[in-house]
């Protein structure tokens, strides 16, 4: 065991897929000699050689279009795409190509490639920079799309990543990147299905779902529930793209309330299709409707309002007051 | 109308003259085209290129585009009858598509655009795969790794890309294989394509980029499609960029021999623009009479690309059994497909779910079982 940051769990998972696989290349804007601008590819390419850790030019459909042919050719790509809010000149890469080949082909044309985004707001940056865009993806049949909340979690959920034989989208929090350090078992094998939610903190009267950045804050919540004599169950979906839907109805019934919460606007986020499942699937055992906390319904907003919009732990607690209350 | 003398290379300094000659069907921008057989099928010299196929490989060249073209018409008719959703003629696109294939490897990899049946035949797809998107039984499946022919791509322009990671993989092997990736002039304009002519050109990547230019992209002439032509544009991305007679199969068939040459010896990409026409309309849905005129239509008649050959390999002395044993075989070949095609009938719908995902979610699994319980609540009834 050995304390790392997020980012440098994510480096050593990396690294040894690397290690473990030598057709697994990375290719990105500003990955090789200065390490990405996260650093996530520090010393990538120092200790695997450039052919095999490549600096693209700054075109984003050419870095995931490119690494899908690669992956044609037989190689394991991870893209590097440098923020959340510059992916969009690869949507048609992703969502046509990437996530279909598999589909159209019956088989015979796969796409294991990983595209690695980093997401989330609350970083004091400009605009483009403190996106959370996965409602655009998570529609996508034949994406797979996993977001880690912890450095552990995300030293495995890269490795599996790679390891898939679909495309895999791994959001990455990016103001846990350097701010959030936790125990990592370099030796662990990555184990387990990609598309697994975890209980992160057990608890009886209500539910909180979230993943990636979020599921922090809503420990954070429970905590301080628990001083208030309420008991808060926490679940961390890690895959948002299948989701994993027995451990969600579980909880659901469990607590009988359920709050998810994520960074991404309110209309059509990923809260959508969990409020809508959990009560087609445990209506009965619901004591609340299912709340929502989220972005605001407003395009990402200039960093010194942006407290204001990313879900607090204060939001949190007043949503779970109305939960109770019913 | 045409002569060889109209095809020769010119040069126009007037900026305000129509881009389009119309007696050469070159576009009058200095750019040389690249020709060894002129519209009468008479040999022209060049100074770089000449022929290198052989009468014997000609012959096999001119067969595949015989019936290529036989199953073209199969196409069209099956659609008129209802019983294709829609068919994308490649008539009178032949010489560029054969011209190029010819003059890869087998194990070379190739990534169509959607209208190379020419091209798919000669590397050995039974045309009833391609006749079945058509029909709506699959999206595109074949062999890929077996035919080295890659998946038709409907979204245009996108598969540059993969071509160009595909040969950036070959390169990474140290292999001396050549990607050939097919476009068409539109797709130059897609953001995707100068993307992968850059990343093609900074990788040095052992791929080719045949631009089948056959003057419009659905309705829009090339004239309000750039100004700067596919052939020119590729100095610009740092390759060589070469323009040819595309309804010439010798010269394309030269000119992409020089390209693989090229790559496989490490001079990495090309861009080549083979100057064609489509006969025929953009798809069965179109309908060209509403901007283009019959004049041009039968100007570039004049220059049909099997025409040409077949004049060829007369003057060679090929023998008249020959043709007529084509012409029996191009019978036979569209018989049989039109009658395999009738017979196609889609999988299940419930089957796709083999495809969505290496292994099904759970919740595709549950979703599957939901809708065969459906489906199966329907039958008798």
């Amino acid at each position: 065991m050995v304390q790392l940051s997020m980012a440098k769990a994510i480096t050593a998972g990396l690294s040894r897929a690397m290690d473990r696989n030598d057709h697994v290349v990375t290719i990105g804007q500003d990955i090789g000699k200065l390490g990405g601008v996260f650093r996530i590819t520090d010393g990538l390419q120092e200790r695997f050689g450039a052919r095999r850790v490549m600096d693209s030019p700054l075109a984003e459909a050419g870095i995931v279009g490119t690494a899908l042919g690669m992956a044609q050719r037989g190689y394991v790509p991870v893209c590097e795409i440098q923020f959340d809010g510059f992916v969009f000149p690869a949507f048609d890469q992703i969502i046509n190509q990437a996530s279909r080949l598999r589909f159209r082909s019956q088989g015979q044309v796969t796409a294991p490639i990983v595209i690695r985004l980093p997401y989330g707001g609350n970083v004091g940056s400009i605009e483009h920079h403190g996106e959370s865009p996965e409602a655009y993806f998570t529609p996508t049949p034949g994406l797979r799309i996993v977001t880690p909340s912890t450095p552990a979690d995300a030293y495995e959920l890269i490795q599996q990543a790679i390891d898939s034989p679909d495309p895999v989208i791994v959001l990455e929090p990016k103001r846990l990147y350097h701010s959030l350090k936790g125990e990592v078992d370099l030796d662990a094998p990555p184990s387990g299905e990609l598309d697994r939610a975890r209980v992160v903190r057990l608890g009886s009267e209500v539910t909180l779902i979230g993943y990636g950045p979020m599921v922090s804050t809503l420990l954070s919540a429970a905590k301080v529930l628990a001083d208030e004599g309420h008991s808060a169950e926490v679940v961390d979906l890690r895959s948002i793209a299948p989701i994993d839907w027995a451990t969600v109805e579980k909880s659901a019934r469990k607590t009988g309330r359920v709050i998810v919460a994520h960074e991404a606007p309110r209309t059509s986020g990923v809260s959508a299709e969990l409020a809508a499942r959990i009560q087609e699937r445990c209506f009965f055992a619901l004591e609340a409707p299912v709340l929502r906390v989220t972005g605001l319904d407003m395009p990402y907003p200039p960093s010194r309002v942006e407290t204001d919009y990313v879900p607090s732990v204060d939001r949190v607690l007043q949503t779970v007051d109305r939960a109770l209350a019913y | 109308m045409t002569s060889t003398n109209a095809w020769t290379p010119r040069i126009v300094g007037d900026a305000n003259e129509h881009p389009d000659d119309a007696a050469g069907g070159m576009p009058a921008d200095g750019i040389e085209t690249v020709q060894l057989l002129d519209a009468e099928g008479g040999e022209v010299r060049h100074p770089t290129y000449s022929p290198q196929l052989s009468a014997d490989e000609v012959r096999d060249a001119y067969r595949t585009m015989f019936l290529a073209r036989r199953i073209d018409v199969e196409g069209t008719n099956l659609q008129r009858q209802g019983q294709l959703a829609l068919w994308a003629p490649a008539k009178g696109q032949e010489a560029a598509q054969i011209g190029a294939i010819t003059a890869l490897r087998p194990t070379d990899m190739v990534y169509p655009s959607y209208r190379e049946l020419a091209m798919a035949m000669r590397r050995g797809l039974d045309p009833v795969a391609i006749l079945q998107i058509m029909r709506g039984i699959t999206h595109a499946t074949w062999d890929v790794d077996a035919l080295r022919f890659g998946l038709f791509a409907f979204v245009v322009g996108a598969q540059s890309l993969q071509a160009t990671g595909y040969a950036m993989g070959v390169t990474l092997d140290g292999a001396d294989e050549v990607v050939l990736v097919c476009l068409g002039d539109g797709a130059t304009s897609e953001g995707h394509v100068s993307e992968a002519l850059n990343f093609a050109a900074v990788f040095n990547a052992p791929v080719i980029f045949l631009v089948q230019n056959n003057q419009y992209a659905i309705s829009v002439p090339t004239s309000a499609q750039f100004r700067g032509a596919p052939a020119a544009r590729a100095a610009g991305f740092g390759m060589p960029g070469i323009r040819v007679d595309g309804n010439d199969l010798l010269a394309v068939h030269a000119v992409v021999a020089e390209a693989a040459a090229r790559a496989r010896a490490g001079g990495g990409p090309t861009l080549i623009e083979a100057m064609t026409y489509r006969i025929g309309a953009h798809t069965t849905a179109d309908d060209p009479t509403r901007y283009r005129s019959r004049e041009e239509e039968e100007l570039w008649a004049g220059r049909d690309p099997l025409v040409r050959i077949e004049r060829w390999l007369r003057d060679q002395g090929t023998p008249e059994e020959y043709f007529s044993d084509l012409s029996d075989e191009a019978d036979e070949l569209a018989t049989d497909v039109r009658a395999r095609v009738l017979t196609l009938i889609p999988d299940g719908i419930t089957e796709l779910y083999d495809y969505v995902l290496a292994e099904p979610s759970a919740a595709l699994v549950e979703e599957r079982e939901q809708v065969e319980r459906y489906l199966a609540s329907l039958e008798g009834r």
